[in-house]
């Protein structure tokens, strides 16, 4: 293996964790704040269309972002309303919000595109644009650090800022007064209750800016990893970034680590068709089928238990 | 802050009343939980409440601290009206509560916990700052250290009730209610609660002690309200009353329930308890080293206000949960812990139960009748001709015999258990444990909820049960259910036993005393 | 916020049957708001899944398939755990039944069937069995062990059909075809014995009994063993289990099992009745159809069944549908979407209006 192929399987390994990352940081905001969501995929799937669709008719990609993150806070609330102000079943909700943007999403596509439940190709401004980083050119063949500069270089703004927010989401959530209040309301909302807090309120919020990540996910998969929405392009992505949240219990850094090691196996997944491991050969379904197999695992407690938010999955109903 | 100044306010205002609420009622349905209730605190003193179970307090401290709306009457903080709509009104008031059940966040620190919902501004570092010079005063003031680092699941329950002080003094509470504070604390650590009670008292708060232990009362109080049955029956200046008074005052002249029954004729020990332990799911040891015989044909009381080991007891003896100690049924050991603890197991070493919850234990709700007959004798070859077939017809007929003889009304066995009374659950649950003429019955508050032809009806069935040669284990926390059904009473307190009396040898104040941890 | 109470049978008719006209109307909006008649989209559905015994042929097709999986939910449901991984249960089964049919020379398709369904069942069972473990015995969330086995499951089946079954020399992800010896008798051979005449092309076949005579096993084991007893009982009331001695561990290991090998028999009806080979996609997302059909049969087996008619005719209809206008399928999936979001999830708003009619009339009488 070349240093090229390297830099590629790097390069790809970046931009496949961007939308994993948004994804993940939503869910894990989410769940810290007591909410269950397995409605990832759905939210991202919808913000793949929208940003895709409206970008493609304003043929500007921020109007587009812009249309994703509305439509997908709108399925979050959906699951807010569900969840928090009726006591519903967080999980079902999750599933029928999947399947809703599923179906959705196709029949609003064809009778606006009439391409077979897809958008058509965006181009120019309509997509996302790469950004590279000054003086990549002349670094390029700097030995070691050359192409480590060459791999950060050249991705859409998204991509950077994906990367921001794992600082961000950290610093929100162990440094400041909401953040406080958000992981309080997950593990016991009955204190944050008795603290005088709104408990639906902080819960509503939680799930808001878990819409708004899941947009922007679903914006860079339609408008920068690729050109356009195709009918279930999410692809499963939502479970592997709920799968990521859990492999790293529910923290920011980690979150980034899990994406960033997700990302990988599937770059090198798309890369390779048979990979050979000290002269075993492994088939790239194994590759695929990894990050849920390490999921599994880290669930059933053998290497490190997961404990998730412990008032996750629960309505708070008052009582004493 | 008003910790700084409280010498001078303890000056102008001791005649002053903290709180004064005037006319509260509340009604949860049908039950009137707090009735026309007047009171008045003064500010700067310790303030006790005592009542027996159900007596109304909970409801009305909840009042206080905005949980529930009364349905009439006023609130005065400090001699203002002052309306109390939640959590968040009743702190702007100047009122802490510390729960029985704590309201921390188990993985947060201290420091964390303190601050939640009365941070300084959107940053956590300057709030975590101001607290920790704060806690540092209060420690050093009122003896309440505690690591402020320290994750709070890994402190003891003493120091995670300091925790929740500490969170009422950080919101400039005035007035701090505590109820059952010292359910879950260990002796010492009571003490030294109540120094630190003692010490803001003197700073000039006010202090609402919820409790049903009367030392702590006469040890600590200013002033003490009695309640009972939902009614504020008197309040008294601790140093002017005795214990004996306020246990009459706590139980009333009640009409004594009358059971008629023939003097028990006990056979040879059926049961023997030696030194058993239970430590709970939080850490608390529960039961302190327990030790009791019940012998053929005779009832064991156990009399205790809730929360004092009993319902732990029961649940041990049932294999419900796991202990350490002996218990030999028979002659022979009873599992305590691992396979042979469950309640499969003791059913066929014949204990019955009739648990204390029936909704939630005794009965699925959402069972036919004839359903719930079945439960926990779901293995019976009657109900069972086959490996795997269950013959609902003879479980059903089986249920129509049952029902008759305990005059469960209506007696449909396709109701489901939701649609009868309180009364016809428990005979249900009753005629299903007894039926099976077990050697020995748990039964935990047979009456409880249950209108008065039906608790009649139950009490001579227990009866007849005995006279048919079963011991009966009986836990109440009715006083005189235990006194006319029993031929032993053994009274708990915290986790142990504080003696054992004959029905006729002794009277209620004796064992309401014992009850409030007075022997 | 408390929803008073509703008679029993309001509760199973009414809130379904609301849940499902709040998600048609929803849907009526959504096409018209695409430029189509809802009127006359009702009216090409109702045709196509029932004008016709073609149309009929595939309306039970699918229905057989949301028995299986609306069935294996369902049961789970019953002890309170939401076994989301129908569709990878599926998906085994098909494997099941694969390699019972190619590896095993079977001298007629009777004997097929029973192995077949066995296999099937066997497989399901084993790719549940390990998320039911994990809930009972180490406290896993059964709804995301089940989710991740649904992936994993198209993993390993995609490595089978790539790199084990594949015919050689083909580039289709396919098995071999089944001996046509074993195909399973269609709905209009079995009707021709009696006389009754139906259409010869869709693909519907003795599956479908098999799948009626589990609707009466499950009620039969729900309702009339002592497993399922126990089954029902822990699903009510934990702690009353509990106080009956009834095994939390042995119970959703069980169900779990039970639940799987339901899942896993749909591919007796798909990959056996119809494909006559397996496939990538031989489940086509009837394992997630299933939890609509569970919370819409209320967790019955008769009412599984209803439900199961229902969802095959939406996808029937939908098909047709997507053939003479411009609306495509997937507008089955949004209706199937409203409906578990109505049923599941939001059942307490739909039981509001429910509640205060009945609150009403009670005042009124």
């Amino acid at each position: 293996m070349d240093v090229a192929t390297i830099v590629q399987v790097l390069e790809s390994t970046l931009r496949l964790a961007t939308p994993l990352l948004f994804a993940c940081l939503a869910g894990l905001i989410s769940e810290r704040a007591g909410v269950f969501d397995i409605g990832l995929e759905g939210k991202m799937l919808m913000a793949a269309f929208m940003s895709a669709a409206i970008a493609y008719v304003s043929g500007n990609v921020w109007v587009g972002l812009t249309a994703a993150v509305f439509a997908s806070v709108v399925l979050s609330l959906v699951h807010g309303v569900a969840s928090i102000t009726f006591r519903g079943n967080q999980l079902i909700s999750g599933v029928a919000i999947n399947f809703l943007a599923a179906g959705i999403t196709v029949v609003v596509a064809q009778n606006w595109f009439r391409q077979g439940g897809r958008t058509p190709s965006l181009s120019g401004n309509a997509r996302m644009q790469r950004i590279d980083l000054p003086f990549v050119d002349a670094v390029r063949d700097v030995p070691v650090l050359g192409p480590i500069y060459t791999i950060l270089s050249g991705h859409a703004l998204l991509v950077y800022i994906a990367f921001l927010c794992v600082p961000l989401t950290w610093y929100v959530l162990f440094r400041t007064r909401f953040g406080l209040r958000l992981r309080a309301v997950g593990e016991n909302p009955a204190a944050v209750d008795t603290a005088g807090v709104s408990v639906v309120r902080l819960r509503y919020g939680a799930v808001a800016i878990c819409g708004v990540l899941c947009g922007l996910a679903g914006a860079y998969l339609a408008t920068g990893l690729s050109a356009g929405f195709v009918k279930d392009m999410t692809a499963g992505r939502g479970f592997i970034a709920l799968a990521a949240m859990i492999f790293a219990k529910w923290r920011p850094w980690h979150a980034m680590g899990a994406v960033l090691l997700f990302g990988l196996l599937e770059a090198v997944a798309n890369r390779f068709q048979n990979i050979e491991i000290l002269g075993v050969g492994v088939p790239v379904q194994a590759m695929q089928a990894l990050p849920y197999i390490l999921t599994v695992v880290i669930l059933a407690g053998f290497v490190g238990k997961a404990i998730p938010p412990r008032a996750g999955g629960w309505p708070y109903v008052k009582e004493h | 802050m008003a910790l700084n100044e409280p010498a001078m306010r303890q000056e102008t205002a001791a005649s002053d009343n903290a709180i004064e609420l005037r006319g509260i009622s509340k009604a949860f349905g049908s039950v009137q939980a707090n009735k026309d209730i007047s009171i008045r605190v003064r500010r700067g003193t310790i303030h006790g409440i005592v009542g027996e179970n159900g007596a109304g307090k909970s409801t009305l401290m909840s009042i206080l601290f905005g949980f529930y709306r009364a349905d009439s009457g006023e609130i005065f903080i400090n001699g203002k009206p002052t309306e109390i709509t939640d959590s968040e009104s009743a702190i702007r008031a100047g009122i802490g509560m510390v729960f029985q059940h704590f309201k921390l966040v188990e993985n947060f620190t201290v420091l964390e916990n303190v601050i939640l919902g009365a941070e300084a501004g959107g940053l956590l570092r300057p709030s975590l700052a101001r607290a920790r010079g704060l806690l540092k005063d209060l420690a050093r003031e009122f003896e309440l250290n505690v690591d402020p680092d320290a994750n709070i699941e890994d402190l003891s329950v003493g120091h995670q009730q300091r925790v929740e002080i500490l969170k009422a003094l950080y919101r400039e509470a005035d007035i701090l209610i505590l109820d059952e504070p010292t359910g879950v604390l260990t002796p010492s650590e009571a003490d030294h609660l109540f120094r630190i009670l003692k010490g803001l008292k003197e700073q000039g708060k006010t202090i609402i002690l919820i409790t049903h232990k009367l030392r702590e009362i006469m040890d600590v109080t200013d002033d003490v309200s009695v309640m009972r049955r939902g009614e504020m029956v008197a309040t008294r200046v601790t140093a002017q009353t005795s214990p004996t008074e306020l246990a009459e005052l706590m139980v009333g002249r009640k009409v004594l329930l009358r059971v008629e029954k023939t003097p028990a004729e006990p056979g040879a020990e059926v049961l023997r308890v030696e030194n058993l332990r239970h430590v709970d799911g939080q850490g608390v040891e529960r039961l302190r080293g327990i030790s009791f015989g019940i012998r053929k044909g005779e009832i064991l009381g156990i009399a205790g206000v809730s929360g004092n080991g009993q319902s732990e007891l029961l649940e041990v003896l049932s294999g419900l949960r796991e202990a350490e100690g002996q218990v030999v049924l028979d002659n022979e050991a009873l599992p305590l812990s691992g396979s042979g603890c469950d309640g499969q197991s003791r059913r066929a070493r014949r204990i019955a139960h009739v648990p204390e919850d029936r909704q939630r234990r005794g009965l699925v709700m959402n069972f036919h009748a004839w359903e719930n007959i079945a439960l926990g004798y779901h293995h019976d070859p009657l109900y069972n001709p086959s490996r795997w077939r269950m013959d609902n017809p003879a479980i059903i007929r089986d249920t129509e015999g049952k029902m008759s003889a305990f005059d469960v009304r209506p007696p449909d066995p396709q109701l489901k258990a939701s649609g009868f009374s309180g009364g016809n659950q428990q005979k249900l649950v009753l005629a299903r444990e007894i039926e099976y003429e077990p050697d020995l019955l748990l039964v935990g508050q047979p009456t409880r909820g249950v209108d008065i032809g039906a608790i009649e009806f139950i009490h001579q069935r227990l009866i007849r049960l005995r006279d048919a040669g079963a011991a009966i284990l009986l836990i109440s926390v009715e006083l005189d259910e235990i006194m006319a059904l029993s031929d032993r009473i053994i009274v708990m307190f915290d986790g142990r036993i504080m003696g054992e009396r004959m029905p006729d040898e002794t009277n209620a104040q004796e064992l309401g005393l014992m009850m409030a941890g007075m022997a | 916020m408390r929803t008073g109470k509703i008679p029993h049978w309001a509760d199973v008719t009414l809130v379904p049957l609301f849940s499902v006209a709040l998600a048609f109307a929803i849907s009526a909006v959504l096409i018209w708001a695409i430029g189509e008649s809802p009127w006359e989209a009702v009216k090409l559905m109702v045709e196509g899944a029932f004008g016709s015994s073609y149309g009929w042929g595939y309306t039970l097709f699918y229905a057989t398939n949301f028995i299986f999986t609306g069935l294996a939910v369902a049961v789970a449901f019953q002890a309170r755990l939401f076994n989301i991984g129908g569709e990878g249960q599926a998906l085994l089964g098909g494997l099941g039944v694969a390699l019972v049919c190619l590896y095993i020379p079977w001298p007629h398709w009777s004997i097929a069937l029973i192995a077949a369904s066995l296999g099937a069942a066997l497989f399901g069972a084993a790719w549940a069995l390990i998320p039911g473990y994990l809930q009972a015995k180490r406290g896993s969330h059964i709804v995301i062990t089940t989710i991740m086995f649904n992936f994993i499951a198209a993993s390993l089946l995609g490595y089978m059909l790539v790199s084990v079954l594949r015919v050689p020399g083909s580039q289709d992800p396919a098995s071999p075809r089944f001996p046509s010896e074993i195909a399973l008798p269609k709905l209009h051979e079995i009707l021709g014995l009696v006389g009754i005449p139906f259409s010869t092309v869709p693909p519907v076949n003795i599956a479908l009994l098999l799948g009626i005579a589990m609707c009466f096993a499950v009620w039969f084991m729900l309702w009339r063993t002592r497993l399922g007893y126990q089954i029902r009982a822990f699903g009510e009331s934990e702690p009353a289990a509990q106080y009956a001695g009834i095994s939390p561990v042995r119970i959703t290991i069980y169900v779990m099992l039970i639940s799987g090998a339901l899942a896993g028999m749909m591919a007796v009806n798909s990959v056996m009745g119809e494909q006559q080979r397996l496939v990538m996609n031989a489940v086509e997302g009837a394992g997630f159809i299933g939890i609509a059909v569970a919370l819409m049969g209320r967790n019955h087996p008769f009412g599984v069944f209803l439900a199961a008619i229902l969802f095959g005719f939406l996808y029937q209809g939908g098909a047709e549908l997507a053939l003479w206008t411009s609306i495509p399928r997937e507008l089955i999936v949004v209706i199937q979407a409203l409906v578990i979001l109505f049923t599941g999830a939001l059942d307490n708003m739909v039981r509001m209006p429910i509640t205060r009619l009945f609150a009403r009339t009670r005042r009124a009488g």
